[in-house]
């Protein structure tokens, strides 16, 4: 059964078409990369993946809890449908410590009430004390829960990456959509990155979409890539026959 | 993690003998009606600036028509305690309601509005607020209104002022607080995850104007007289002073703030020429030499906390 299903998804910006004529399906369980060259339109069809952008014509169709129509799709409703984003620049609320970003991100597992909250009640407790020692744990298998009340923009920048990732999880989603995780990282934390992807993957069972332009992370981790080229798909497969294709090879390297 | 801790017991204790000393010395006349007037302006002034950091230091929302809740509920207290004769109990949750009330209507067309366009709207809403209180003859138009009865008493002045600091500073603590100071770090990150910003700036504004209301009664039940003049953009302005002063996003720095502010005009009122020209400098010095505020985003904190859960963290 497909997790996420587009259909005919077309999106203009006035006369620009961004995306148009996208037709995919991604399985659960599956990581599944989005290349393409600077302006391909991956970021609007994330856009449009997360509800930021509603689409000009098309459908999406998600799958993980019950069946979600595209009408539905509100940037804050996602996590709660059990999907989760990072940014392509990070943002981290920068004046907050990590363990308050952290929190922020298990947000709709909290439930308890404004009177609870103003005044204290049991309910306070017990929730937030399941949220603290959830998301602690959670920091340390990120190795972060000894610089937990360290405010995010004093971190470095891998690991201000690794705080976004941790975030989203914290919204205990299925599905996990990352936008450019290695973008500005060294070789060396591209690849740690690389191994942390595949384990958080099994780990926490997720299904994963990202962007990304660091060809050895997708090629090393994706079961299926798709490219985008001026706002349309021209390709998609396994990294293999992505890597074979001429189509592809025109699209990044130019035709004759 | 439990109510009855070592802090919340040191600090009901410090609460407690606050308010006993001051009770006491009120009592034996050591504190004179004068001063007693600066404590009630103080009492309302932590109040208002206390919620408006709800809005504008936690949440990021910039309001300028904070003055124009307090004048909904100065109004709406004089109208039940003197026209109505209700009791003063009345009068506060009167004017808490309808100010929150106003707070609502106001809150959910003009919150979508970021920045400085919030800040124009608001302005404006706090100038339509003035000049229906300036054109209706039932409380006194222009004149303003008269007679209202002096409930106000150190007991419920003091009483109201903990009550709002404390279920503030606990809203703030919460999931609720931490998702309206996410909204002020970054509101489209805050959204992806999961938090319904439309609902908390409305819920956060709604708040706000709730205590501002219950501020404005006890100002009304004080001086016996309000009139629409009092509560025009000067006032939102002061407020906002206060809590710029104090520091955006820390409780304990509007109430210190307001403290300061008040005593320093006081001390200011002996040289009525130079006022304000002192008062402006005293404040442009605090803003070159310390623009985060004299709190920063920090509060005060007793002792140093195992297990935080603060919506906040202490900017270095």
């Amino acid at each position: 059964m497909a997790i996420l299903r587009v259909n005919d998804l077309y999106k203009s910006f006035g006369g620009v078409k961004a995306v148009s004529n996208i037709n995919i399906s991604i399985e659960g369980g599956e990581i599944a990369g989005v290349i393409g060259p600077n302006g391909a339109g991956k970021t609007t069809f994330f856009n449009l993946l997360t509800g930021i952008y509603s689409p000009s014509s098309g459908e999406i169709t998600y799958n993980i809890k019950k069946e979600i129509p595209s009408k539905n799709l509100k940037p804050h409703k996602m996590t709660s449908y059990g999907i989760a984003r990072t940014f392509q620049n990070i943002r981290l609320f920068k004046n907050m410590s990590i363990l308050d970003n952290v929190l922020i991100g298990y947000h709709n597992n909290l439930s308890y009430g404004v009177i609870p909250s103003l005044f204290r009640l049991p309910s306070y407790y017990k929730n937030e004390e399941k949220a603290y020692n959830e998301v602690l744990e959670l920091l340390k298998i990120f190795n972060l829960s000894d610089k937990k009340d360290e405010v995010a923009r004093n971190l470095p920048y891998g690991e201000q990456r690794k705080v976004e990732i941790a975030r989203a999880l914290a919204a205990k989603p299925k599905l996990l959509l990352l936008d450019e995780p290695a973008a500005g990282m060294n070789p060396n934390e591209t690849k740690e990155l690389t191994s942390l992807i595949t384990w958080i993957k099994d780990e926490f069972d997720l299904t994963i979409i990202l962007i990304e332009h660091d060809m050895s992370l997708v090629m090393g981790i994706c079961s299926k890539v798709f490219v985008f080229n001026y706002g349309t798909l021209i390709a998609s497969g396994t990294p293999d026959e992505i890597q074979n294709n001429p189509q592809v090879i025109t699209a990044y390297l130019g035709g004759e | 993690m439990k109510l009855l801790n070592k802090k919340n017991i040191l600090c009901a204790l410090a609460i407690f003998s606050i308010y006993a000393i001051a009770g006491l010395l009120i009592n034996i006349g050591f504190i004179d009606s004068y001063i007693f007037l600066n404590i009630v302006l103080i009492g309302i002034n932590i109040i208002l600036a206390v919620s408006l950091n709800l809005i504008t230091g936690f949440t990021g929302q910039f309001s300028l028509g904070h003055a124009a809740f307090m004048s909904i509920g100065a109004y709406a207290s004089g109208i039940i305690t003197a026209k109505l004769g209700q009791p003063f109990l009345i009068g506060i949750i009167g004017a808490a309601l309808f100010s929150a009330m106003a707070g609502i209507i106001i809150g959910i067309p003009t919150l979508r509005l970021k920045g400085d366009y919030l800040a124009i709207a608001t302005l404006g809403f706090g100038e339509i607020v003035k000049i229906i209180g300036l054109n209706n003859d039932y409380i006194g138009g222009a004149i303003g209104l008269n007679d209202i009865p002096q409930y106000t008493t150190w007991s419920c002045l003091y009483a109201l002022v903990v009550i709002t600091v404390l279920l503030i500073s606990n809203f703030i603590k919460s999931y609720h607080g931490r998702a309206c100071i996410s909204i002020r770090e970054d509101e489209i990150a805050s959204e992806a995850m999961g938090v319904n910003t439309t609902y908390y700036k409305v819920l956060v504004f709604t708040m706000g104007a709730f205590f501002a209301g219950i501020a404005g009664a006890l100002y009304a039940n004080y001086f016996y007289f309000i009139k629409p003049d009092s509560f025009g953009f000067m006032k939102s302005i002061d407020i906002l002073v206060i809590v710029v002063f104090g520091g955006m996003g820390s409780i304990t720095g509007s109430i210190i703030g307001a403290i300061l502010l008040s005593v320093i005009s006081l001390f200011l009122q002996s040289i009525p020429e130079l006022r304000m020209v002192v008062y402006s400098l005293i404040l442009f010095f605090i803003m070159i030499y310390r623009p985060q505020g004299l709190m920063g985003k920090s509060d005060f904190k007793f002792f140093k906390k195992r297990g935080v859960l603060s919506g906040h963290t202490e900017s270095k």
